[in-house]
Parts: C-alpha cells; structure tokens; sequence
C-alpha cells in the first residue's frame, strides 16, 4: 500500500502539472503565465521530491520557484506583458506536436517499467558509486561525492557555464547605474517582516554550503539561496540600497575567483603529479584529501553560483536606469 | 496493470514535452517562447528522475536502516543542468529585452515584417 501512495502522489502531482500548462497556453496575459511557470517550478520540486531526488528537488525550489520568477518579472518590465492573439499558429503546431508525441509514445513502449531495480540505469555505474562513496570518501551523501569528486570534470564544465551566461547577460545588458535619489518607500510591516528574514536566508545559505556533504545540498543550492537573499533585500528596500551592500563592481570578479578556485584545486593535483581533479593529492590521508576536495569545490561552485545569480538580477534591474 | 502504472509516468511527461513544444511553435510572442521552452526542459529533468526511481529505495543519502538508495547519476546530472537551465533562461530574456529595444515589440511576426519592409532601419531605431 505505501509504495501505492508514492505512485498515487507521483501521479496526481504529474496531471497539476499538466493542468497548468495547459492554463499558460491558453493566457494571453504573461503575467499569468510567468506566475503560473512559478508554481509549475514548485510542483515540479515536489515531485523530485516524491521520487527520491532531494537535492534535486532543493535545487528546483530554490531556482525555478524563486529566481527564476523575479528574472521573468523583471524581464516583463521591460517588455510588457501582452500577447497578440492574432499571431497564433495554432493549426502547424497542433500537426507537428501531435505527430512528435506519437512517435515518443510509440518510442517510450520499450522503456522498462518505472521502479524497476533491474532496468540498463542502474546497472552500470550507479552501484558502484553507492559503494565507492562509503569506501573511498566517507560522506553521507552520494549526490555530493559524485557532483564533486566522481564527476568533478562534468561539474567543472557546468560551472563554466553559467559563468558565460553571466558575461553574456552582462554584455547584452550592461550592469546599468543606480541613483540613489529617493528614499524607499515607507512600508513599515514589510520592513519589520523582511529584516530578520534576510538574516535566517543568508544563515540558511551557509548551513546549506557546509552540510552539503551530510544532507540535501551544496553549492549551487546554496549560492542561489544566498543570492535570494540579497535579492529580496533589492526589492523591498530599493536597488541603490542593495548596491551599497554588494557593490556591482565586484560580483564580475567574485564569479571568476568561483571557477579559479574550482580551477585551481584541479591544477593543485597536477602539479604534484596526479590526474587532475584527484583530491588525493590535497592530504597525505587520502579520504580526507577527499574531504578537503569537495569542500574547496563545493565553496567555488557556491561562490561563482551566488555572483553570477545576483549579477543577473543587477543586470536586469538597472536597465531602465540607464537612460 | 501493472504495464500500464509503470509507463504513466512517461506518457504524461511526453504530452508535457509536446505541451511545451506547441507552445514554442503555436505563439510568436518570444516571452511565451521561452517558457515553452522551459516546460520541455523541466519535462526532461522530469524524465531522468524517473529513470533514477528504483521501487521503495530510499534517497542517496547514506542511512544505517536503508539498504537501497535510488540511482544518484541523474540526481547529479539534473541538479547541475537546472542551474545551468536558468542561466540560459536568464540570457534568452536579455536577447529579449535589447530586441524588444530595438524594434519595439517582442512577437516574432511583427519583427518579420519589419524586417521585410526596407524603410525600417534598427539603427535608427534603436537610438530612440
């Protein structure tokens, strides 16, 4: 009966889901649908969730249900948030969804059943990292070990990413120049609520940095969650206000020191010898090598994560100003 | 039954994907676009973590009263490519924001036709 449960639950999240898609087609208001992409984030998280992924599950709500919601917000400010009815092609789309999904479905027939211990995934590598993490890194969690020691190249990679999306948002838009010519406006209830908030996100960040090892999380969760924190101190108490904390200048910068660490402690390992990336090389005890591995990769990843998120709001939030 | 309970999962996560995929193709407005784009995305994470499910498995944490873990390599994969996701995102909206600077709107069709008609100039434009 209880796997029953995890099943029913798995399901019901999945039409939601369809439920609100199907609402964002239909709105010509983008309004309504970024909010209604928000919420689809968030069910989604809880879906991760109900299928064993927690720090996937972390990482959607912190990204998709938060940041990505401001970014869309702020973007429709920009743009405006009508769209023209008129210019739907509604009939060559129908055609050509109805056609790729019959084949996906057709496709997805072979596919073994979902749960299945015995299925090609996982029995490949997956048991092996299971078994390798409690023999050679000696931390709880397995996600982490493999983000950041198995994988560390492919994560390496990713970090780079989002580092060029940074310059490549920065070009676009440029990071854009704040007066500080008003005070913010006046909302004592608001202040009073978000202060202390503020604090419990920044402390939450940490924790979530540190016990990546332990628990759901790590570094790319905990710099969008530390990011968010500044964010919402941005919104409720102005932008000029937010860049005096967190001067514009300097997040450039603190994201290429976050892929210089990550880099560097890879470099670290080739220059005494080993293939790079092998922590073995930071400590004469290997598993604790490990250890101060994957906290040094970890604190680049957040690092880069956090200057690179708040960069992208500064970006998109000093573009008015610019004029 | 039991067929049919274990491919629900996919066939849902296909009719999302398609969902997304008319969105991107149906609309012309970019902003609807790019949403679009992210409900195929989301619904391919969606996928790779049913992958990883493995029937009363526990999350890959390392417990003393658990003895199977769900598959942790699309945990990883998926956990990397949702903050890459929005980075992306993030440069899409930019894209967005100079074209609509540039030529006043952000629907696909109106740019053509600007675009086919010779007395617009983005230059002039978009010094306004």
């Amino acid at each position: 009966m209880i796997e029953n449960l995890e099943l029913l639950i798995d399901v019901c999240l999945l039409f939601f889901l369809l439920l609100i898609v199907f609402v964002a087609i239909k709105t010509t208001n983008l309004f309504v649908a970024t909010m209604l992409f928000g919420i689809f984030s968030f069910v989604t998280a809880l879906l991760f969730l109900d299928l064993d992924a927690v720090d996937v599950a972390f990482t959607e709500a912190a990204v998709g249900a938060g940041f990505t919601t401001v970014l869309m917000l702020s973007a429709l400010r920009l743009t405006g948030a009508f769209e023209n009815v008129k210019h739907r092609h509604s009939i060559l789309g129908l055609f050509i969804v109805v056609l790729t999904g019959a084949a996906l479905i057709y496709g997805v027939a072979d596919f073994p059943n979902m749960g299945d211990a015995n299925a090609p995934v996982h029995v490949h590598v997956a048991s092996e990292y299971i078994q390798l993490t409690q023999e050679k890194i000696d931390i709880p969690n397995v996600v982490t070990a493999v983000l950041a020691s198995f994988r560390g190249y492919d994560t390496f990679g990713e970090t780079v990413v989002i580092f060029s999306a940074g310059v490549a948002v920065l070009l676009l838009l440029g990071m854009g120049h704040v007066e500080p010519k008003h005070e913010p406006e006046k909302n004592l209830v608001l202040w009073v609520v978000v202060k202390p908030f503020i604090a419990l996100i920044l402390i939450f960040g940490l924790y979530v940095q540190f016990h990546g090892d332990f628990g759901a999380g790590g570094g790319f969760q905990a710099g969008v969650i530390f990011a968010s924190g500044f964010i919402l101190y941005s919104l409720v108490f102005g932008e000029s206000y937010a860049r005096k904390v967190v001067p514009s200048s300097i997040l450039p910068r603190f994201a290429a020191l976050g892929v210089l660490i990550y880099g560097l402690t890879g470099l670290v390992s080739l220059l005494s010898d080993k293939t790079f990336l092998d922590y073995s090389a930071l400590s004469s005890n290997p598993v604790s090598g490990q250890h101060m591995g994957i906290l040094l990769v970890e604190s680049g990843v957040g690092l880069a994560v956090f200057s690179t998120v708040l960069l992208i709001f500064y970006s998109f939030s000093g573009v008015n100003h610019n004029e | 039954m039991n067929e049919l309970l274990g491919h629900v999962n996919y066939w849902i996560v296909i009719f999302l994907m398609m969902m997304g995929l008319y969105m991107v193709i149906a609309s012309s407005n970019l902003i609807k676009k790019l949403i679009g784009i992210s409900v195929f995305q989301a619904s391919v994470f969606i996928l790779y973590i049913t992958f990883g499910k493995i029937t009363e498995g526990s999350p890959p944490i390392i417990t003393d009263n658990a003895d199977v873990y769900s598959n942790p390599l699309p945990h990883v994969l998926i956990l990397t490519a949702i903050v890459v996701g929005v980075a992306t995102t993030s440069v899409g909206l930019a894209l967005i924001v100079r074209i609509q600077e540039a030529y006043g709107s952000m629907d696909e069709d109106d740019i053509h036709d600007m675009n086919d008609n010779d007395d617009f100039n983005i230059k002039s434009r978009s010094k306004i």
